[in-house]
């Protein structure tokens, strides 16, 4: 039996409109994804080329999940984006080229060379690079949503978690304390049905992971993670819900990993019907056609956001070919922080 | 200047610095109403509120990783272990997240740890454990271990003050045992700076914390050998110049410590003597520590874990007929 709420899909342009979005942030959303989709595109085709050293991981059907939450945010609001969420990046403002000079090791990259793939984050744009450890971030967010609780800021914290690490105890603790508290903080669950190769039966034995929600005091929400403006209409609902001291909610986006889990797993273990039931739901043509059919997005108008999107990758690509190696003379640079660190627009 | 117990510099050092930066607050298990398992923060909830002094769910993962993100926020957490050996539960936040976020990607993670560490009264395998030399291993941590009430208030305020991830360990053995005078006032204990507790010819002997005390009672029981004890007081970073200056002076070192021996600090210290001051020695640099197997329950068996003044003793001995 569910428990949590299930969100109603996307309704039309007037229903839009009064969740505060105009023809134009409409547009801006779409050319986020196309973007985001992009730089994940061209990032395979580096590591094909042998340009990116290590591993690649992509969130190839998150982008609705990710860009809808992330225009949610508000602009002093923090998070903590996993390996499926370059949406946030993209839509917090991260320049594709400092993303393809993070996949390619370089000096631009945010880590410069010290850490990979997604592995990165802007704290100037409010986000905090991510660890391998799921979901180490998610205790990290409630952190940041303690600071604001206790300095009586009207911000709120982003949390996401895959349904897999939604296993581990760092989720369960980071939850719980929220609740507690009554923290602003919103939990984000990209369910993309698979951990690597492990199914979500193997992973909880509940109906929906946003049942969760009610055993730690806040409200559950399950919407469909490839219909941006659901998504987006969710997540804002939460995060205003948390600035106004309503406490966390847990937003359960589902999508399917169509993709293998990093670039060297073809995924044979996902029926291949399940991908074609979901290739059909694919969030940016879903989104596309949408734009088509409420708001007249006419040829000319698509034919622009995809040029300018082509000419952005294009352009960012060779700029970060042009970015210097990282020197091996700075390794041990800021392994320990000087005060003069602190001078961050956080610290202040 | 006042004569105050080492529990009682330690609740000084903190509450002096909340009442001067409200960025600083404590948060762990049982610190507000309770004021802690120890006391250390007794009246702190009273004097700072329930949004400064957070009683936390049973969960150091919530703890650790909670006051990461409010660090990254511009907050000043102080957070508690209520046993240092609980820091195992916290230990993907502190290792994984705080030591190589300003590494990683420039973002400082300004955090005091504490951790009520050491034996000596039964607290048998996992409320007893003086784990330092784990996290001295880890970069992008300093571990802090006073021996004195001066030293635990001014390298509180050191930790506090420090753009990094600290770990303070507090000696629990010491906690009411040890008094001393501490000056009134704000003072900051530099981390990285070892003390001199007794200058001395014949003996370099290098340890920290409690094991201070150990060290201070073999020395006296030999008055014909002139010991000098180095209180390292902090073993990340540590203070090399001064135990080789003093290695040097002496020509014989003796390293001592309650943690296990194999993988200890010691061997650091050791190694880094015999590297950098081998021509300048007249015997091998010996260690004391704890035997490698876990901290036992039993008084007979602890005290036959936790290097006594006995062992020191003989120790000396050793190396000044050397």
């Amino acid at each position: 039996m569910a428990i949590a709420r299930v969100a109603e899909p996307s309704g039309s342009l007037q229903d839009v409109k009064e969740q505060g979005l105009d023809r134009e942030d409409l547009f801006g959303i779409y050319r986020n994804m196309l973007i985001t989709r992009g730089v994940e595109e061209r990032g395979h085709i580096l590591y094909r080329q042998g340009k990116i050293p290590g591993s690649f991981y992509t969130g190839r059907g998150n982008e609705a999940s990710s860009v809808g939450v992330a225009t949610a945010m508000g602009p002093d609001d923090v998070g903590t984006p996993l390996q499926r969420d370059m949406g946030v990046h993209v839509a917090r403002g991260l320049e594709p080229w400092r993303i393809f000079a993070q996949y390619m090791g370089r000096a631009d990259g945010p880590t410069r060379g010290r850490d990979g793939n997604v592995h990165m984050a802007d704290t100037n744009l409010g986000l905090i690079a991510m660890v391998s450890h799921l979901p180490a971030m998610l205790p990290v967010s409630v952190g940041c949503a303690l600071a604001f609780r206790i300095r009586e800021e009207k911000r709120v914290a982003v949390a996401w978690s895959g349904e897999g690490a939604m296993a581990r105890g760092d989720a369960h603790e980071g939850m719980n304390f929220a609740g507690v508290r009554g923290l602003p903080v919103v939990f984000i669950c990209d369910n993309n049905q698979w951990a690597y190769s492990t199914p979500t039966h193997l992973e909880y034995a509940i109906e929906h992971l946003a049942d969760r929600a009610q055993a730690y005091g806040f409200e559950g929400v399950v919407v469909d993670g490839t219909d941006v403006l659901a998504v987006y209409r969710e997540a804002k609902r939460a995060i205003e819900k948390a600035r106004e001291g309503g406490g966390p909610t847990l937003i359960e986006c589902q999508t399917l990993r169509m993709e293998g889990h990093a670039v060297h797993d073809d995924a044979y273990y996902v029926p291949k019907e399940l991908f074609e039931r979901w290739a059909e739901r694919d969030p940016i043509e879903r989104f596309r056609t949408w734009l088509r059919e409420q708001v007249d997005m006419t040829d000319d108008e698509e034919a622009d956001i995809a040029s300018y999107v082509k000419k952005l990758l294009n352009d960012s690509l060779q700029r970060a070919e042009a970015s210097p190696l990282p020197d091996p003379a700075d390794l041990l640079e800021g392994v320990y922080a000087s005060p003069d660190d602190l001078d961050t627009p956080h610290h202040k | 200047m006042a004569e105050k117990t080492y529990l009682q510099a330690i609740s000084d050092g903190i509450r002096g610095e909340m009442r001067r930066d409200k960025r600083v607050f404590v948060l762990g298990e049982d610190v507000g109403v309770y004021g802690g398992a120890f006391k250390v923060t007794q009246g702190f909830q009273e004097e700072f509120g329930a949004w400064r002094v957070i009683d936390m769910p049973l969960s150091e993962t919530a703890i650790m990783g909670g006051a990461t993100g409010a660090a990254i926020m511009g907050m000043r957490p102080v957070a508690e272990m209520q046993f240092a050996d609980f820091v195992s539960c916290a230990w993907d936040h502190l290792v994984t997240v705080a030591a190589k976020q300003r590494w990683r990607t420039g973002t400082p993670i300004p955090i005091v740890l504490r951790l009520p560490s050491g034996g000596g009264f039964s607290g048998g395998p996992f409320h007893s454990q003086n784990p330092e030399s784990s996290f001295a291993h880890i970069p992008g941590l300093k571990c802090v271990c006073p021996a004195t009430p001066e030293d635990a208030k001014g390298l509180m305020i050191a930790a506090i003050e420090d753009p990094n991830p600290v770990l303070f360990f507090e000696h629990k053995h010491l906690y009411r045992r040890i008094k001393g005078e501490v000056p009134d006032e704000r003072y900051v204990t530099p981390i990285g700076k070892a003390r001199v507790h007794a200058e001395g010819e014949d003996i370099t002997l290098v340890t920290w914390g409690a094991m201070v005390y150990t060290a201070e009672e073999a020395a006296k029981q030999l008055p014909d050998v002139s010991v000098e004890i180095i209180d390292l007081r902090t073993v990340m970073p540590w203070d090399k110049q001064a135990v080789l200056a003093s290695a040097r002076k002496t020509s014989k070192v003796l390293v001592l410590h309650e943690d296990t021996r194999t993988g200890g600090f010691g061997g650091e210290i050791a190694a880094t003597i015999a590297e950098e001051a081998f021509e300048d020695l007249d015997a091998p640099v010996r260690r004391i520590a704890a035997p490698d197997c876990p901290v036992p329950f039993a008084p007979v068996l602890e005290k036959a874990y936790i290097p006594q003044v006995d062992d020191v003793v003989r120790g000396l001995k050793e190396l000044s007929e050397y």
